[in-house]
């Protein structure tokens, strides 16, 4: 069964991020980068992708004559998926706790960020004969 | 695996996989290792045969260039490690292997019996299966699962590290072992047959070549082992569920449930095979869970309209089948039988019971098979709340739309 692990932060996330001191910030690549290769190690990796910062991100409508409306203007308070994994595991459980480790990745200082995982089915279940 | 006919190359390929696996495993001794020599050879042959054509002996073909790629390896290993063991020497001499006399058939029932090791995890042993016996690529069994190749071969090359480190004699289980392994083995066939009959990756509603690939591998075994009922029942099973298998999708890819599928359809070639077979099963003694599900199917099967179904039949295997199995689908299916024949007040109490000892609560399958009974009950609203509640509940597209759109047939009074 496939699960997503969604990692959200707020949008001063991302700009706070550029302003770690280069130690930590080194710390929690060197963890991410580290984290993927295990999974992948382990044969539960489907995918994994971090997003661009949201400053350059646009919410498109289709217009009238069908043509693309962007709009770039975010509410300040709103928040941004950062990245996103894609893990192929025996149960729920087993997802939460790759979202666990996920979480406590090392932040500012060094410290276990804990950071709040969205964790979601993907719909690749089998649907069982019905009457 | 894209599939479409492999031809009849690609198909001796996978039948022969499993017998050189085995002689190359008593040549070398280690299976890791001699498993991927055995990959490679057969990704050799399918690239070299096609064009060169089949060579005279084939089985002797892939026996000798997996173990040339086996030498090789060991052979650079050695040269890595910087020291050569009399073994190693000894390999590389060996250019030309002796073809044994054996027809593989032991190594065919010893390798499935392996690769359904009881320390794997069902993901596993599907995949060490499906490569090591079926003969079937990482990339084929990778694209089957929707997951990357690297992922793919990185779980199968744990699988074999899991088997390796338990220390299975490359032998068939002793008589004591004998009933609890096939168990496992059928379980695995059983396991690849549903995740190419029912799987929605992708939002694709069937992945018909892993079920004719469980089907190849049951055959296989049955075949090997002729007097088991149940290996005959799991065989019969696949084919009276398979035979449905074009009317149970319409055209835009939608389920249509067993009521509601044109049976002219069904194929009936799979439900006489799958009867025969049936009948052989059970007339051997021992009855089990397999045999009681393919009688299901055959009576299902055997009705020419939904409305002929002769459900008192289904109720008693299914009576049958809950003595046997702790599953709670068996007693969620029994409570529907119990409401085709006693009526829909007898279903539900079955399903409240079943939701009291909490063994399915909150599964959408509860929520689907209570919304049916209760809208065969003529409780409208109830059945809506429920196809809903079950909607939300599932982890399948195709299934998730099937019960939306009954919702919202029952709300526009249809």
């Amino acid at each position: 069964m496939k699960y997503i692990l969604m990692m959200n932060c707020p949008k001063n996330g991302y700009e706070s991020f550029g302003s770690w001191p280069q130690k930590d910030l080194r710390a929690h690549i060197g963890f991410m980068m580290n984290l993927n290769k295990e999974l992948k190690a382990a044969g539960l990796l489907v995918t994994a992708e971090g997003l661009a910062s949201p400053t350059e991100a646009k919410v498109v409508r289709a217009g009238q004559d069908g043509a693309p409306v962007t709009d770039g203007v975010f509410p300040e308070s709103k928040e941004f998926l950062a990245g996103y994994w894609i893990v192929d595991v025996e149960s729920a459980e087993q997802a939460y706790q790759v979202a666990a480790r996920a979480s406590a990745a090392p932040g500012q200082g060094g410290a276990p960020m804990n950071m709040p995982i969205e964790v979601r089915q993907v719909m690749s279940g089998p649907p069982q004969d019905l009457l | 695996m894209n599939g479409q006919d492999i031809g009849d190359a690609g198909q001796q390929l996978r039948q022969l996989a499993p017998q050189v696996l085995g002689a190359i495993i008593r040549r070398f001794r280690d299976f890791a290792d001699a498993e991927d020599a055995v990959q490679e050879a057969l990704i050799a042959a399918a690239n070299q045969w096609p064009r060169e054509g089949v060579p005279e002996n084939p089985r002797a073909w892939l026996i000798q260039v997996a173990s040339r790629r086996l030498t090789d390896h060991i052979r650079s290993e050695t040269a890595r490690r910087r020291r050569k063991t009399a073994a190693a020497l000894e390999f590389g001499e060996t250019v030309v292997p002796e073809v044994e006399n054996t027809t593989g058939r032991d190594d065919t029932l010893i390798l499935l019996f392996m690769c359904c090791h009881s320390a794997l995890s069902s993901a596993s042993a599907i995949a060490l299966t499906l490569r090591a016996v079926g003969g079937l690529t990482t990339v084929e069994i990778a694209r089957a699962f929707l997951v990357p190749e690297s992922t793919m071969a990185q779980r199968i090359s744990r699988a074999k590290q899991t088997v390796k480190a338990s220390g299975a004699p490359f032998r068939l289980p002793t008589s004591e072992e004998w009933t609890p392994r096939l168990r496992a083995v059928l379980h695995v066939l059983y396991l690849i047959f549903n995740e190419g009959y029912t799987s929605s990756e992708g939002g694709d509603l069937q992945r018909p070549e892993l079920s004719r690939e469980a089907m190849r591998l049951t055959r296989a075994l049955h075949e090997l082992q002729p007097h088991d009922p149940e290996a005959g029942g799991l065989l019969a099973l696949m084919l009276l569920t398979d035979a449905r298998r074009t009317a149970r999708t319409g055209e835009h890819g939608e389920l249509i449930p067993l009521t509601r599928q044109d049976r002219t359809q069904w194929d009936r070639d799979a439900i006489a095979e799958g009867v025969a077979l049936l009948t052989g099963a059970l007339s051997r003694g021992a009855v089990g869970p397999y045999q009681l599900q393919a009688a299901i199917a055959a009576v299902h099967d055997e009705a020419a309209r939904a409305e002929d179904t002769d459900w008192p039949q289904i109720l008693a295997l299914y009576d049958l089948l809950a003595r046997m199995s702790e599953n709670p689908m068996v007693a969620l299916n029994q409570a529907i039988a119990a409401a085709m024949v006693h009526g829909p007040a007898a279903g539900l109490a079955g399903l409240d019971a079943l939701e009291k000892e909490g063994r399915l609560a909150g599964h959408h399958r509860l929520f689907a098979a209570r919304a049916h009974l209760l809208e065969l009950g003529g409780d409208r609203e109830s059945a809506i709340a429920n196809y809903r509640a079950a909607a939300d509940r599932t982890a399948s597209l195709p299934e998730r739309n099937y019960l939306l759109t009954q919702a919202a047939r029952l709300r526009d009074g249809g």
